[in-house]
């Protein structure tokens, strides 16, 4: 059995972050447990740039974005295993993973931070029909395919789904020689960034098809093509505009789950809405010691704002190591258009600085207003040009705020008209 | 010059294979597709079905029962998850329990052991999920669950081990009487045998028509069904069917043998052989009739759908016995519902058939015993360290979904008929079967079987064929 005080499980962005956070806290005995061969997750395989604008001011592309974190860890020397798997855990912290170096691992830890990230929906997940031919894949797995692997899925392509992933893809296959025939989007608007849309599908004269899905799948052995059609308002496809399009690859864009089994075995409550823990402002879960931060918590357009969060929730384990307990003092009630929050609970009397709110509406709203409420009264009322579910949203509260409402009982947040 | 050549490497022709192993023979399968399990074998409901549905007295009744007896030692033999679950028949109308009474006489008649009618109360206290507007059920304790594909699978090894030959990628184009023997022409080749069985599935009717002046059809009936996700196999425990109304036959719920819900499947007749598409309003219905069953299908867990073709014969029962003008020529035809059931009964039958003609004698080191792939997911700890110790692979999990080591690939791979293709992969180790659906492990995979078969990862397949992952390295698209 071995024994840590933090056991971080994920060393992607999510896990690098929160493993500096710890450390800088004062404990020494982590340790980042990465079931693949290389720190870093996801960013490895986006080798776009665009990423860390907010957190170093320039432009990075994925690999030298996870680079720096990784360095920090390296230079920090926080031990770390690759190639480990957890398979296990309990409300207790007792961890069961394993790899080919120590065999079958237990370990116990005083905390535990979860930072394993999100998956994709696959297409079994919204039951499209049709053939079950070669030539489908997630656009994450095109996207490794081409940018770690050189190897192309396909020539001529149509994407369902206009997340950010399938966006980037739509450009990446482009620049590799394939045709992009269309991106398809079931909803009247996009599930991605705005700036994706202009730099990947506008900028190559790929159309956006949005309130569109497809209806069939054809082909025996590879793909020959799908169907597409229109949806009306309920989201049903209309038939008479079922259109034809040949193609030899499909890519799915069709949103990201937290990946959170690990989490359930050790009885962490999930959100129904998010499928990520539910946490306070420090990051931990309902269960005492065990944190949450990344894309296991809430799916992020930014890596900055994981880094953000996730060195926060670092720290916050790290002081829960030293004897800090944390509570769920207050709701943090999602109301109008706000699908939730993260946090979702929080404790006024803890918090030192300034917190942040995150946030996704659920719809499209124009000239409408973020407002925040501390029990009757509204304390925060923003205006914003465009809401879109594509765009997570952040509210600063500001410590001096927070202050001057030790009592409040309830927190909500709205868009609101006026 | 083979003494028997077997058509098809479903679970049919793969059982008589094993079960003709035991002999003195040389024996060959051929098969059009890429793996054994390819058609009817790879997409049904993979029910080991107690008996009380097939009219008495007719094959399907008789092998049906037979079959589902030899399983717990099939099982042990072929290091095969089994579980004998029980069934339940469920009835929604004081009306139609009369009916639930038939199917108990005959499957009396028929010969199924300890079937009892059950009240509303006694069904809600076994599966409480159940809707409540049961108002009783017929409950067969033998019913049971099975994994198809992995039955095939071990069928198959074992009789490759025992010495039978299989070839792939071989589609049978035509068969002349010669006479005393059969020329088996092939894509590539031609093969000459003594005995001819066909256990072509969906095609038998073919293979039947290309030498005997009886001919027969074979339909294809497409069933559609819904898998969802392991948090969800614990629904029920049993399998659980509906009795069949004016309404129609309804849908089962089940378990699987890995732990999955099951639902499905629906009954559409294809002209199309190959027709192995999804609808969506085949989807929508089996979700539909099976919320009869159970009111909170759980939809959002669903983790795939599938369509597999059932080998529809018109005459309504097998067709299994040699045909009256070719003699040698043995068929196995039309094996529908309960074909997975009656498979090694089917084989056994046909063992009579052959020692008849050929006589041969027992093969004297014959091994009943296969030993599956080692299933890291279902060890203990100590166990664990002890395989990971003597080989290191079993340590790197590869598929995170269903807990699939690189050691378990590794063996698919290498074993005998080992896996030449992701599906291959897939049905041999679980990869690539769970909630991710392969999106994390197929890339790995794709470069072992690259490397294992000594191929450039672009000629990988999904399933044989032009079924490629890859269609060419990053910029050659364009140069070209």
């Amino acid at each position: 059995m071995e024994q840590y005080d933090i056991v971080i499980i994920g060393g992607g962005p999510a896990g690098l972050a929160a493993a500096i956070g710890a450390k800088e806290e004062g404990i020494d005995n982590i340790i980042i447990l990465e079931r693949e061969n290389c720190l870093g997750g996801i960013l490895g395989q986006c080798i776009h740039n665009g990423f860390g604008l907010h957190t170093f001011k320039e432009e990075l592309t994925g690999p030298e974005y996870a680079d720096r974190y990784i360095q920090k860890v390296i230079d920090l020397k926080i031990p770390y295993k690759l190639n480990t798997m957890v398979l296990n855990m309990d409300s207790d912290k007792n961890i069961t993973a394993v790899n080919e170096l120590d065999g079958s691992l237990e370990i116990k830890a005083k905390a535990v931070i979860l930072a394993m990230g999100c998956r994709e929906r696959p297409r079994g997940a919204i039951n499209i029909p049709g053939s079950r031919c070669a030539g489908i894949y997630t656009a994450g797995v095109a996207q490794k395919y081409v940018n770690i692997d050189g190897y192309m899925p396909g020539k001529e392509v149509v994407i369902l789904g206009s997340g950010d992933i399938g966006l980037i893809m739509a450009r990446r296959m482009t620049l590799e020689g394939a045709k992009v025939r269309a991106v398809v989007e079931l909803m009247p608007y996009s599930g991605g960034l705005k700036r994706n849309i202009v730099q990947c599908l506008d900028d190559f004269g790929i159309p956006l098809l949005l309130s569109h899905t497809i209806t069939n799948i054809y082909g025996k052995d590879r793909l020959e093509g799908v169907m597409i059609a229109k949806v009306d308002e309920n989201l049903l496809p209309i038939k008479e505009s079922e259109e034809y399009i040949p193609c030899d690859t499909l890519l799915l864009s069709v949103g990201l789950i937290p990946e959170n089994e690990l989490s359930g075995k050790a009885n962490v409550q999930l959100s129904s809405v998010t499928g990520g823990p539910e946490v306070n402002e420090s990051f931990q879960t309902n269960v005492d010691g065990i944190f949450a931060c990344g894309n296991v918590l809430h799916v992020h357009d930014l890596v900055d704002f994981v880094s953000e969060e996730s060195l926060s929730a670092g720290k916050s384990a790290a002081k829960y190591v030293k004897g800090q307990m944390y509570e769920n003092r207050i709701e943090i009630m999602a109301e109008s258009g706000v699908r939730y929050t993260v946090p979702k609970y929080v404790n006024l009397d803890i918090i030192d600085k300034n917190l942040n709110i995150r946030f996704r509406v659920g719809n499209v709203y124009r000239d409408n207003y973020v407002s925040i409420y501390f029990d009757e009264e509204r304390v925060i009322h923003l205006r914003k040009r465009i809401l879109t579910p594509g765009e997570m949203e952040t509210v600063k509260l500001s410590n001096a705020l927070l202050k001057q409402h030790p009592a409040c009982k309830r927190v909500t947040v709205k868009v609101e008209g006026e | 010059m083979f003494d028997v050549v077997i058509i098809g490497a479903g679970v049919v022709g793969c059982s008589i294979a094993r079960e003709l192993s035991k002999y003195d023979l040389s024996i060959c399968v051929c098969e059009k597709s890429s793996d054994v399990a390819s058609g009817s074998s790879k997409a049904n409901s993979g029910i080991v079905h107690a008996g009380f549905d097939a009219k008495p007295g007719t094959l399907k009744a008789k092998l049906n029962v037979k079959g589902n007896k030899m399983f717990d030692r099939l099982a042990a033999e072929l290091d095969i998850p089994f579980r004998r679950n029980g069934s339940l028949v469920l009835c929604f109308d004081d009306s139609d329990t009369s009916h639930l009474h038939e199917l108990m006489e005959k499957g009396i008649e028929n010969g199924v052991p300890n079937l009892s009618i059950l009240s509303r109360d006694e069904v809600l206290s076994l599966e409480p999920k159940m809707n409540e507007d049961v108002v009783a059920a017929l409950y067969a304790p033998t019913g049971g669950i099975v994994c198809p594909y992995e039955m095939t699978i071990a069928m198959a090894e074992n009789a490759c081990s025992n010495g039978v030959q299989f070839l792939f990628n071989q589609k049978v184009i035509n068969i002349i009487k010669e006479e005393s023997t059969f020329l088996i022409q092939l894509e590539n080749e031609q093969i000459e045998s003594k005995i001819v069985i066909n256990a072509a599935g969906v095609y038998a009717d073919e293979i039947n028509n290309m030498v005997s002046a009886e001919k027969i059809e074979i339909k294809a009936r497409r069933g559609e069904y819904c898998l969802f996700d392991k948090a969800a196999g614990a629904l029920v425990n049993m399998t659980i069917f509906q009795l069949p109304t004016k309404l129609g036959k309804g849908v089962l719920v089940s378990p699987t043998v890995d732990g999955n819900l099951l639902i499905g499947p629906n009954a559409v007749d294809s002209e199309d052989k190959e027709e192995k598409g999804t609808t969506k309003e085949g989807i929508d219905e089996i979700i539909k009739k099976a919320e009869l069953t159970m009111k909170n299908i759980p939809v959002r867990q669903t983790i795939t759908s599938f369509c597999g073709l059932r080998p529809r014969c018109t005459r309504d029962d097998f067709i299994i016995g040699e045909a009256k003008d070719v003699p040698g020529f043995i068929n196995a035809a039309g094996i529908e519902s309960p074909g997975l059931t009656s498979a090694p009964a089917i084989a056994e039958m046909i063992e009579e058939m052959v020692v008849q003609i050929l006589a041969p004698g027992r093969k004297l080191d014959f091994n009943p015993i296969r030993k599956g792939i080692p299933k890291f997911r279902e060890m203990n700890h100590k166990e664990r360290m002890a395989l990971i110790a003597k080989d290191s692979t079993y340590g790197k999990v590869l598929c995170r979904c269903e807990t699939i080591t690189l050691g378990e690939v590794l063996s698919a791979i290498r074993r005998p008929l080992g896996a030449k293709d992701l599906d291959g992969v897939k049905r041999r180790t679980r990869a690539g079967m769970g909630r991710c659906q392969s999106g994390f492990c197929s890339g790995k995979i794709v470069k072992i079987l690259a490397k294992e078969l000594g191929l450039s990862e672009a000629d990988i397949t999904k399933f044989g064929g032009n079924s490629k992952i890859l269609l060419g390295e990053n910029k050659e698209i364009s140069e070209k």
